[in-house]
C-alpha cells in the first residue's frame, strides 16, 4: 500500500499522515455552503513520537481552526504482552515484568504484585519487610509527581522548574540504588521477602534526604504555583468534574483534583498506614493546576510519611517464614547437594500457589494499581490482568480536550501523567 | 500449616470488617434476582477475597445498575473490567466486574459466562469509561459487545489476526506487517 494514499469511501486520497491533511478531503463528502467552517477543518495527527506526548501514544483531531472539535486516541505502540507472559512465567520470573510498567515509580508496581502473590499465598511478611516497602513506595511516589509536574512545565515552556525537581530525583534514585543496585527497573521485592535489606543507616540517608527535598519543594512551589504564565495555561484547562471521574474510572491526582476523594491508604488500610498521620489533599475543580496542586501537596504528604517511617523502622528479619517462597542462601546453593537441588528447583519450576483469585489494589503516584490474578494451582497464573491507572486516565484525555485549543492536550496529558509501559502493558 | 486455608496477608481486617455488610448485600441480591443469580462465593468458605456473583447475561445490567444505585450497595465504582479463557469449559470465557464502592470502601465481583458465539452486554451505559476495557476484552479474546458490531482493537494492530490472551493461542506466534497501520479518518466523523 502506498503511504501518500489512502483508500477512503472507495476513492483513494491523499494523506500526509506525518503533518496534515484538509479535513474535507474525507470528513465532508461535498462542500456545504452553509458551513462557515467548512474550510478551515484540519486533521493534525500528534505522535506516535512527538516530544510533547511523553511516550509512544497517538492521539488524531479533527480541528475547526484551533479548537479541537473530535479525537481518537491510539495506543498499543509498545506492546510486550505480560498478561499472556505471565501466563507461562512462574510467579517469581514475573517480578521483573513489573518495573516495566509505570517505569517512573517501578517500587510500586513491585510492591503491589509480591502483594498480590502472597495475598492468594496467605504469606504474612514481617514488620521490616513492610516499613522498607512502604517507604519505597513513598520515596516511588514523590519521584513519579516530581517527574509529573516537572515534565508538564517543561511542555508548556518552563524549563528550570524541572530542573530543581530533577536534583532531588537522582538523589532518591540514589537512595534506590543503595537497596537495589537498580535505578529504575528496580525489581526489588520478591515473593514473601525483598532482594535485600536495606543497608545499614539508610533510613537516616531517606530522612536527610527528606528534608532537603522539602525545601526543594518549598522553592518549587514559590517558583511555578504563583507564575502568571502557567496560570494562564492550567487554570480551567481540561477540567474533568466529580461525575466524569467517576465515569471514567479515574482514581489518585486527577480523582481527587476533582473532588473525588479516595486514597486506598487511607480507605482500605494495607501495610502500616493506617498508624501513619497523613492528609489526603483534594480540591474541587478537577483542571490542570489543581491536578498539579494535589501532586505537590502529596509530595509533602509523602515526605511526612517517609520521616514517620524512618522513625519507626527497627531492625530485624525480611523474609516470610514461609518456606514455599524462601530463595535458597547462596551459601548452601554453593556447598550443598540438597542447597543446590532446591535452587533449581524454585527457579526453574517455581512455586505452587493454591488455587484461588484476588484482586490487590495499591494506591500507586498515578491512581489504583491492580493485580487481578486467578490461580488455578500451579506454579504460573492462569489469568493475570494489570489495572494500571493510565489506561483508564488516557481514556479520557478524548472528552477532556473536545472543544479545547491543540495547545491544550499538552497540557492535559502532562498532568495526567499517562506511562506508555503501563497504558500498553 | 493448612495451605489450602486462605490468609489474608496486610489485608487481615477486610474480611472481618466488611463481612456484615456482605452477608447482607448477597442475601438481597438472592432474594431479588431469583434464579438469574447462578451462585455465590464468599470469602472464608471459597478461595477468594471479596464475594463473587455469577449471574446470567440478560440479567447483567440489572443486576450491575441494581448494586449501582441501590442504597447498601453503592457500588458505584468500576475499578477493573476484564476477562478470563476458562476453555475447555462451556460457556467458554468469563467476563469480570471489579466494583468498587467509594462510599464504603469495599469490594465486589461480579462474573458472567459469555461462549464464544454469544454477544455480552454492554455496561457502556453504566460507565463510560469501560469502552476501551470492551474493546480490549474483544481484542484479546474475542468477546463481542452488543451494539458494537465495528469494535476495533486497541492494543494489536487493526489487521491483527487472532485473540492472543486465548489459551489456544501459541505464545510464539507472530505476525509482521510490512507497513504501519493507516490512519482511519471516518473514527473522527460525527455519529
Amino acid at each position: 500500500m502506498d503511504l501518500r494514499t489512502i483508500n477512503f469511501k472507495n476513492k483513494d486520497v491523499p494523506v500526509d499522515v506525518l503533518t496534515s491533511a484538509p479535513a474535507s478531503v474525507f470528513v465532508k463528502s461535498q462542500h456545504d455552503p452553509d458551513d462557515l467552517w467548512d474550510d478551515s477543518r484540519l486533521i493534525v495527527n500528534i505522535g506516535p513520537t512527538h516530544p510533547a506526548m511523553h511516550g509512544t501514544f497517538r492521539m488524531v483531531a479533527r480541528l475547526n481552526g484551533e479548537t479541537i472539535e473530535k479525537s481518537y486516541c491510539e495506543f498499543g505502540y509498545t506492546h510486550r504482552a505480560k498478561e499472556k507472559l505471565a501466563e507461562t512465567k512462574t510467579y517469581h520470573q514475573f517480578v521483573v515484568y513489573t518495573d516495566r510498567l509505570n517505569y517512573c515509580s517501578a517500587l510500586h508496581n513491585n510492591v503491589t504484585y509480591a502483594m498480590a502473590v502472597e495475598r492468594l499465598m496467605g504469606i504474612e511478611v514481617p514488620e521490616r519487610n513492610i516499613w522498607i516497602r512502604m517507604m519505597c513506595c513513598e520515596i516511588a511516589r514523590v519521584i513519579d509527581h516530581l517527574i509529573c509536574i516537572g515534565i508538564s512545565a517543561v511542555d508548556l515552556g518552563a524549563f528550570s522548574f524541572f530542573l530543581y525537581g530533577f536534583h532531588q530525583r537522582e538523589e532518591a534514585y540514589t537512595l534506590i540504588e543503595k537497596l537495589c543496585g537498580a535505578r529504575l527497573t528496580t525489581s526489588y521485592t520478591r515473593i514473601g521477602g525483598l532482594m535485600h535489606d536495606a543497608p545499614d543507616g539508610w533510613e537516616k540517608e531517606v530522612k536527610a534526604w527528606a528534608k532537603q527535598t522539602r525545601e526543594t519543594i518549598d522553592e518549587m512551589d514559590r517558583l511555578l504555583s504563583g507564575n502568571k504564565i502557567w496560570c494562564k495555561r492550567t487554570i480551567g484547562v481540561g477540567v474533568f468534574n466529580r461525575e466524569q471521574c467517576m465515569e471514567y474510572s479515574f482514581t489518585g491526582p486527577p480523582a481527587r483534583a476533582a473532588g473525588l476523594d479516595i486514597d486506598l491508604r487511607r480507605d482500605t488500610p494495607y501495610m502500616y498506614y493506617s498508624n501513619m498521620e497523613f492528609d489526603v489533599p483534594t480540591r474541587s475543580n478537577g483542571d490542570c493546576f489543581d491536578r498539579y496542586l494535589v501532586r505537590l501537596a502529596e509530595i509533602r504528604e509523602s515526605l511526612r510519611i517517609l520521616e514517620q517511617c524512618a522513625d519507626k523502622i527497627k531492625k530485624g528479619p525480611i523474609w516470610s517464614e514461609d518456606k514455599r517462597t524462601r530463595i535458597p542462601e547462596k551459601e548452601k546453593v554453593y556447598n550443598t547437594m540438597e542447597g543446590m537441588i532446591h535452587h533449581f528447583k524454585f527457579f526453574m519450576n517455581g512455586f505452587q500457589v493454591p488455587e484461588g483469585e484476588a484482586y490487590t489494589a495499591h494506591e500507586g503516584a498515578n491512581g489504583e494499581m491492580g493485580f487481578y490474578i486467578i490461580s488455578k494451582g500451579g506454579s504460573s497464573a492462569h489469568r493475570l490482568k494489570v489495572r494500571g491507572p493510565s489506561f483508564w486516565h488516557y481514556q479520557g484525555l478524548s472528552p477532556m480536550t473536545e472543544g479545547a485549543f491543540l495547545g491544550d492536550v499538552v497540557a492535559n496529558l502532562g498532568s495526567l501523567n499517562v506511562i506508555a509501559g503501563e497504558l500498553d502493558r | 500449616m493448612n495451605i489450602k486455608q486462605q490468609v489474608v496477608t496486610n489485608f487481615g481486617s477486610e474480611l472481618a470488617r466488611f463481612e456484615a455488610d456482605w452477608r447482607s448485600q448477597v442475601e438481597r441480591i438472592k432474594a431479588r434476582f431469583k434464579e438469574a443469580v447462578e451462585g455465590i462465593s464468599f470469602p472464608g468458605t471459597d478461595f477468594t477475597d471479596v464475594p463473587i456473583v455469577r449471574v446470567k447475561p440478560t440479567s447483567l445490567i440489572e443486576l450491575l445498575s441494581f448494586m449501582k444505585i441501590e442504597a447498601g450497595f453503592d457500588y458505584d465504582f468500576c475499578a477493573d473490567f476484564t476477562a478470563s479463557d476458562e476453555s475447555p469449559r462451556e460457556p467458554r470465557f468469563d467476563i469480570i466486574y471489579n466494583l468498587f464502592s467509594t462510599t464504603r470502601h469495599n469490594r465486589i465481583r461480579v462474573k458472567m459466562g459469555i461462549a464464544e458465539s454469544e454477544e455480552a452486554p454492554s455496561i457502556r451505559s453504566l460507565w463510560a469509561g469501560a469502552d476501551w476495557s470492551e474493546r480490549e476484552i474483544w481484542d484479546m479474546f474475542g468477546v463481542r459487545f452488543e451494539g458494537r458490531p465495528n469494535i476495533r482493537r486497541i492494543l494489536m494492530d487493526n489487521r491483527w489476526k487472532g485473540h492472543p490472551l486465548r489459551k489456544d493461542y501459541s505464545i510464539y506466534s507472530y505476525q509482521i506487517f510490512p507497513n504501519p497501520e493507516p490512519p482511519y479518518p471516518e473514527y473522527l466523523e460525527d455519529e
